[in-house]
């Protein structure tokens, strides 16, 4: 667990914005005092009105840790209060506030050989891909599969960059699935995560890898509990759950 | 003048009194569901609820039991440290303070665990005088397991990590031993109105 006392706040220069959807873009920031961090960590992100008035979000760091830039890739949500300005607004050379890295547990080394499952929905795919740089970056060749699940093929958020880690021969292999479409020519599968996907994807439950599974919490819960079903240990499954609910229970 | 966002306005919810939302925190309409790993499965009828530790007789109630203590109904605001409050929530369950009648302790902490294995860590001070309950019906409705049914702890007065989902019981110890998340990089206490999100705060 990276311990660096208390977590200030401070600035990133915004360097460069990478647009990956037509809903999400990824934010390069310089930050000079940053202090390390380990992919599946995150940031909380702090905007400042003229009059005083402050809102605060958390956000996935999606560069891995020996990334020369602060990563932050963010879903423009219609009615949100912070990402319609992260994600429109904030312009290369503007200044940000954000303190981190926070959350120990949902976080992925590398230094073991456990073979390695990320399930992903959505924008869920952040600090797995994290996670999947930094594997990259320390050259791991530990089993590695992705299990990442968008509505539509315009939406898979790092569609080439996972192409090309997933044909690197590394040993690890990325599956897609779509809910809400299904292109010509397209291999991947196209229905929301269910058993048979997952008996196709995951490995069987006496290979005890380790598993992070992060989305919306409609499809954490579905995930996770498919596989728990399938006798997986529920402690060797990490979840992050964010985004609305829709229930009021 | 301090930092500005260049160009920030922020969405100003006027109906509500700035006074009930604690610092960095925003007003949901909707409840978020955030755990660590997946929700556990319950057997109600090997379940029990404990008090255990520092005491001279354990305390253990079944889930009959415990549904037949005196419980209060309590409707307050709830701040989650992932930066969410939800105004006006109403809770059903038994108070701790009925739970520790006739408890003669030395301890001055607690660790309250549950199914899963998941742990938070309260002070005997921040669960006693009618701040805590165990609870098992949210807004009318038995609590859904994503939600932390059939029991969870309730603190409201901190944040929502420390209001354990799949509660099991308390454990009252001399010592304080930090729970799962306060181990995990977030604060000791977690008080929302000195937002103590994390270390050091």
């Amino acid at each position: 667990m990276t311990s660096h006392g208390p977590l200030k706040w401070q600035f990133g220069t915004l360097a460069e914005v990478v647009q990956e959807t037509p809903r999400v873009s990824s934010l390069h920031l310089d930050v000079p005092d940053w202090q390390g961090h380990l992919a599946g960590q995150h940031v909380d992100v702090r905007l400042t009105a003229d009059d005083g008035y402050q809102a605060e979000r958390s956000y996935s760091i999606a560069s891995a840790p020996d990334d020369p830039r602060l990563a932050l890739t963010v879903e423009r949500l219609d009615d949100g209060e912070v990402s319609p300005y992260l994600v429109g607004e904030l312009r290369v050379g503007d200044r940000l506030e954000l303190r981190g890295p926070i959350g120990g547990f949902f976080v992925w080394r590398g230094d073991v050989d456990t073979p390695l499952l990320v399930i992903g929905g959505g924008s869920g795919v952040v600090p797995l891909m994290a996670m999947l740089r930094h594997r990259a970056n320390i050259k791991s060749t530990v089993p590695a599969r992705l299990l990442f699940s968008s509505r539509t093929q315009a939406d898979i958020i790092y569609r080439d960059e996972l192409s090309r880690l997933g044909a690197a021969g590394d040993g690890l292999t990325v599956f897609h699935t779509l809910t809400r479409e299904r292109p010509a020519g397209w291999t991947g599968y196209t229905r929301r995560v269910d058993e048979t996907m997952l008996k196709e994807v995951a490995w069987p439950k006496q290979d005890s890898p380790a598993v992070f599974i992060c989305g919306p919490t409609p499809f954490v819960e579905a995930a996770s509990q498919l596989l728990v079903g399938m006798g997986y240990e529920p402690r060797s499954i990490k979840t992050e759950r964010f985004g609305a609910t829709g229930g009021t229970a | 003048m301090g930092f500005v966002s260049r160009g920030f306005r922020g969405k100003r919810r006027d109906n509500v009194s700035s006074s009930r939302v604690p610092p960095g925190q925003y007003v949901v309409a909707d409840f978020p569901v955030l755990s660590a790993g997946p929700t556990p499965h319950v057997n109600i009828d090997q379940w029990t609820f404990s008090i255990e530790g520092e005491i001279d007789e354990p305390k253990r109630w079944t889930w009959k039991e415990l549904s037949a203590l005196p419980a209060d109904t309590v409707t307050t605001d709830i701040h989650c440290v992932t930066k969410w409050s939800k105004l006006d929530t109403t809770w059903k369950g038994v108070s701790v303070d009925t739970l520790m009648e006739g408890v003669d302790t030395a301890a001055d902490f607690t660790t309250v665990y549950s199914d899963g294995g998941y742990t938070t860590n309260l002070t005997l001070d921040d669960v006693t005088g009618n701040k805590a309950w165990v609870v098992y019906e949210f807004d009318g409705q038995p609590i859904e397991p994503q939600h932390g049914g059939p029991l969870r702890f309730f603190v409201p007065h901190l944040y929502f990590w420390k209001s354990a989902k799949w509660v099991r019981g308390i454990r009252l110890q001399k010592e304080e031993h930090p729970g799962f998340w306060e181990s995990n990089g977030y604060h000791i206490r977690g008080d929302p109105w000195r937002e103590q999100r994390y270390w050091g705060d």
